[in-house]
């Protein structure tokens, strides 16, 4: 993926991004385009950057140097509000709900940014039909669901803003495997309406299967682009990533943590 | 979260208000007036508390600075004139403005620290107020006080027109409270109280929403402060700026529910009008703190929340259990478990 020559039909570009928190710097120069209906998931080692990759990107951290350009825009300076104007929705790592609100509350401060509430009513009915938990506990406090039943309100609580670019950080993560297949699968949802997803994902095998487009980022740098099959099956990855060898047995996928 | 106006809400805000208004005219026992007035004070004063207290979650206990202020800017206003007539009244917008403004900065800084580190950045917001009414002089009077002019109202109907300006004051505070809840700032401030960090995700304008229900609790509570000076006549620093009037309209609104309508309310007529009756059946003693505060611990340690959510969710459980009840004995698997989850389990 030559950043260059996909500029122009990036949805996201960012360019030599340099991001940290207090004098360290995390990410030292990442490259990296997500065209526009791609699933691109992020893999590394832990502090690569992965989540700093999509706080910068959401506004949560300003880029230090280099440049986030989004949908043709320098959106850097912009604060996190305006970027959900812009169609930029994080789903953060940990838990994001309000557990004392209900589910649907919840999915409704989604679009807390937006006035029309006739538009917020009929995208929450569209949400809860593409992600049933809504519908059937609706009125249960959203901190009595499980972590995977979170997981799947908070996907759905993206969509409100019908965003253009999802930003998704390790969703698995704390997840039972049956909870995982189910987020993965919501995933592959939200790409076949024609959204783009950010996804950051430690569990790689799940991630790249998932995905379009893929990126190592190893100590704040991107160190290798590819589709995600191409990753999968890429030795060197499989060694470093994977857990196994990439020629190993099938049954890894389902196993693998 | 949805805060419906309903129909027996409405009832019950006119009820109270019309039974509070004919009061006066229906009369009474001397001290009643007197005490309701306190009454009010209190329901008034902890109802704008829980502005910030109750919906953003901002335990302030520095709150009685604004009384204060309020009670000095009327006392020092209408220090001199010989008839101060209702003119105190109707200046009570202005220094509830000022004051609003005036707290916006305040508001800044200390909201900077959250929870227990904000309450007790707060206390220290009495301890310079007070610390300025004793040295400030010229202004104050210091530790001798001031007195405002006296009121030139009827003996018989003197006690009236602090009795509404202060019925009129919790109006205000209770009507802003409910507009707060109806409102977008409602829904932010309910988020900003569950949590700050996620409230930014969603787009919440959390350092503004925080610095208006600051500012307008801060306003309103100036505002009583300014009635409440015109009404006792002379004001000395520990007495206006008294930590127990901050314990006061924090201990009312945990007493009766904060982040409620009514839990303020019900925790000033309860509180105060016990605090009168125990003051009296024990003397001069201060032997009626104690009692004040057996009654307040009984309460905290059977009803945590406050009386109004703990009641409100005792009745909702109450009401699930028996909604349970009959749907187990109607159908016994339904919607509770959905097939296609119990199915995947290996």
């Amino acid at each position: 993926m030559e950043a260059e020559s996909t500029a122009s039909e990036a949805l996201l570009h960012l360019t030599g991004v340099t991001a940290g928190y207090g004098a360290g710097l995390i990410l030292k120069g990442v490259d990296l385009a997500v065209t526009k209906g791609e699933i691109v998931c992020l893999i590394g080692p832990n502090g690569a950057g992965k989540s700093t990759v999509l706080k910068t990107v959401s506004g949560l951290l300003r880029n230090a140097g280099g440049t986030v350009m989004f949908n043709g825009e320098d959106i850097g300076a912009l604060p996190s509000r305006e970027r959900l104007h812009r169609g930029i929705v994080h789903v953060p790592q940990d838990r994001s709900l309000f557990p004392t609100m209900t589910v649907w509350e919840n999915v409704i401060m989604g679009a807390f940014i937006l006035t029309n509430q006739a538009l917020i009513r009929q995208r929450a009915e569209e949400v809860a039909e593409i992600f049933p938990i809504v519908a059937r506990r609706r009125t249960a406090a959203a901190g009595s669901l499980s972590g995977g039943e979170q997981k799947q309100v908070e996907l759905a609580r993206s969509l409100m803003l019908d965003p253009a670019l999802i930003l998704l950080d390790e969703p698995s993560i704390g997840l039972d495997p049956k909870s995982r297949t189910s987020v993965f699968a919501s995933i592959a949802t939200l790409a076949r309406d024609g959204r783009t997803v950010l996804l950051v994902e430690q569990n790689a095998r799940s991630g790249l299967a998932v995905a379009h487009m893929a990126a190592v980022l190893e100590a704040g740098r991107v160190a290798l682009t590819g589709t995600g099959q191409s990753l999968l099956e890429d030795p060197e990855v499989a060694r470093l990533y994977l857990g196994a060898s990439a020629q190993g047995p099938a049954s890894a996928l389902a196993t693998s943590v | 979260m949805k805060f419906a106006t309903t129909r027996a809400g409405l009832i019950r805000a006119g009820v109270f208000f019309l039974v509070l208004l004919v009061i006066p005219i229906v009369g009474g026992p001397g001290y009643l007036l007197n005490t309701l007035i306190f009454t009010i004070m209190y329901a008034a004063l902890s109802s704008s508390w829980n502005l910030i207290g109750g919906y953003a979650g901002y335990p302030s206990l520095g709150h009685v600075a604004f009384f204060g202020i309020g009670a000095y800017a009327t006392g020092i206003i209408f220090s001199d004139s010989v008839y101060g007539g209702y003119a105190p009244f109707f200046l009570l917008p202005v220094i509830g403005l000022g004051v609003a403004f005036m707290s916006i900065p305040i508001g800044w800084v200390s909201m900077r620290t959250r929870a227990d580190v904000f309450a007790i950045v707060t206390i220290t917001l009495l301890f310079i107020t007070q610390t300025l009414a004793f040295n400030l002089k010229n202004v104050t009077g210091g530790a001798q006080g001031k007195s405002v002019a006296p009121a030139p109202f009827d003996v018989g109907t003197y006690d009236w027109p602090f009795y509404y300006a202060m019925l009129i004051l919790l109006a205000i505070a209770m009507g802003i409270s409910l507009y707060f809840r109806r409102s977008k700032i409602g829904l932010s401030l309910a988020t900003v109280r569950a949590d700050e960090d996620k409230a930014h995700g969603v787009g919440v304008r959390v350092t503004a929403v925080k610095l208006i229900a600051f500012a307008v609790s801060a306003g309103l509570v100036a505002m009583v402060g300014g009635v409440w000076a015109y009404y006792v006549g002379f004001i000395y620093p520990q007495f206006a700026v008294d930590p127990l009037i901050t314990i006061g309209m924090v201990l009312m609104a945990f007493l009766g529910g904060r982040g409620t309508l009514w839990g303020p309310v019900l925790g000033a007529f309860i509180l105060v009008p016990a605090q009168e009756y125990f003051a009296q059946a024990f003397g001069a003693s201060e032997l009626y703190l104690i009692a004040y505060a057996a009654v307040f611990l009984v309460i905290m340690l059977f009803l945590p929340r406050g009386i109004l959510p703990s009641i409100t969710e005792r009745l909702a459980r109450r009401r699930a259990s028996a909604a349970g009840a009959a749907r187990d004995g109607a159908s016994p698997t339904p919607s509770a478990l959905p097939t296609s989850e119990v199915k995947v389990v290996r």
